[in-house]
């Protein structure tokens, strides 16, 4: 697909799970959240959660299905950096009350000020890490 | 069919869209995330797209169920109540973000590659399931 269009469809189809959650349960779409309902911390949740967790899961199945071929996941991330990443992104995520799904896609569409704030905290973090990692060598 | 089961359908659905969407716009791919994240070498702005398409779809969707203002499924809906921008937000934020920088991975596109079987993904997974319990132990209303 198209170097612009595979995005704009996938983030499409983004938008449209989120609005189905709302239309259908009321419920907004943040990853995090959801992962944290699954983990035990909001009980009458944990059936919806685990659904969509499960459903997630079966999504790159899904793209596998339609295109023949696995979606490209490209890793060059030692393995401990990879637990120290995981360590950070899930303490930040439940400390932040939400991720790129729950602030980023959720929280915009609901023109919430807290999830602009967010975003833009996390979007300059992360590029301020990469920029360290270039410019440390580790790149 | 049970209120529950519906709603457990329709979170199924959304849970599959939703990784659908992942795997189709490249977010999915931890080395073209750090592409995007990576300003200063060869950048590749085109994930900015995903959150353009999915923010301006979700906010047609959200206007719906906010005009109808009741779920299909459900008796209301459940909206964040908190309004408050505090330091527990920016600063939960800005180490996600660093997180998010190191390995290319945050949480939906984390979860959704563990079903490729792949071992870096589960263990990004792993670490992040760790570091929710940390925070949800030990840090939840202290901060």
């Amino acid at each position: 697909m198209d170097v612009y269009l595979a995005p704009i469809v996938g983030g499409a189809l983004i938008g449209l799970s989120a609005s189905l959650l709302m239309l259908l349960n009321g419920r907004t779409a943040g990853i995090s959240g959801i992962v944290a309902g699954v983990l035990g911390q909001r009980g009458e949740r944990f059936g919806h959660d685990i659904a969509f967790v499960a459903g997630l899961l079966l999504g790159p199945l899904a793209y596998l299905m339609i295109f023949g071929s696995a979606p490209q996941v490209a890793v060059s991330a030692s393995w401990p950096l990879l637990i120290v990443a995981g360590l950070l992104v899930g303490f930040g995520t439940r400390m932040g009350s939400g991720c790129t799904s729950g602030h980023g896609i959720s929280g915009l569409a609901r023109l919430s000020p807290r999830s602009f704030v967010a975003v833009l905290t996390f979007l300059a973090t992360a590029i301020l890490t990469v920029l360290a990692m270039r410019l440390g060598g580790w790149l | 069919m049970t209120a529950t089961a519906f709603r457990m359908l329709a979170a199924l659905a959304a849970g599959l869209l939703f990784g659908l969407g992942l795997a189709i716009s490249g977010l999915l791919n931890p080395a073209k995330v750090k592409a995007f994240l990576d300003i200063a070498g060869a950048w590749d702005p085109s994930l900015i797209f995903v959150l353009g398409a999915g923010v301006v779809v979700a906010f047609i969707g959200y206007r719906l169920a906010f005009a109808i203002n009741k779920p299909l499924f459900d008796d209301k809906l459940h909206l964040p109540t908190s309004t408050r921008i505090d330091p527990s937000l920016i600063v939960g934020s800005a180490i996600f973000g660093v997180g998010w920088g190191l390995a290319g991975f945050c949480p939906g596109p984390a979860i959704a590659a563990v079903s490729l079987g792949l071992i870096p993904a589960l263990i990004v997974t792993l670490a992040m399931l760790i570091g929710m319990l940390a925070h949800d132990r030990f840090a939840a209303g202290k901060g």
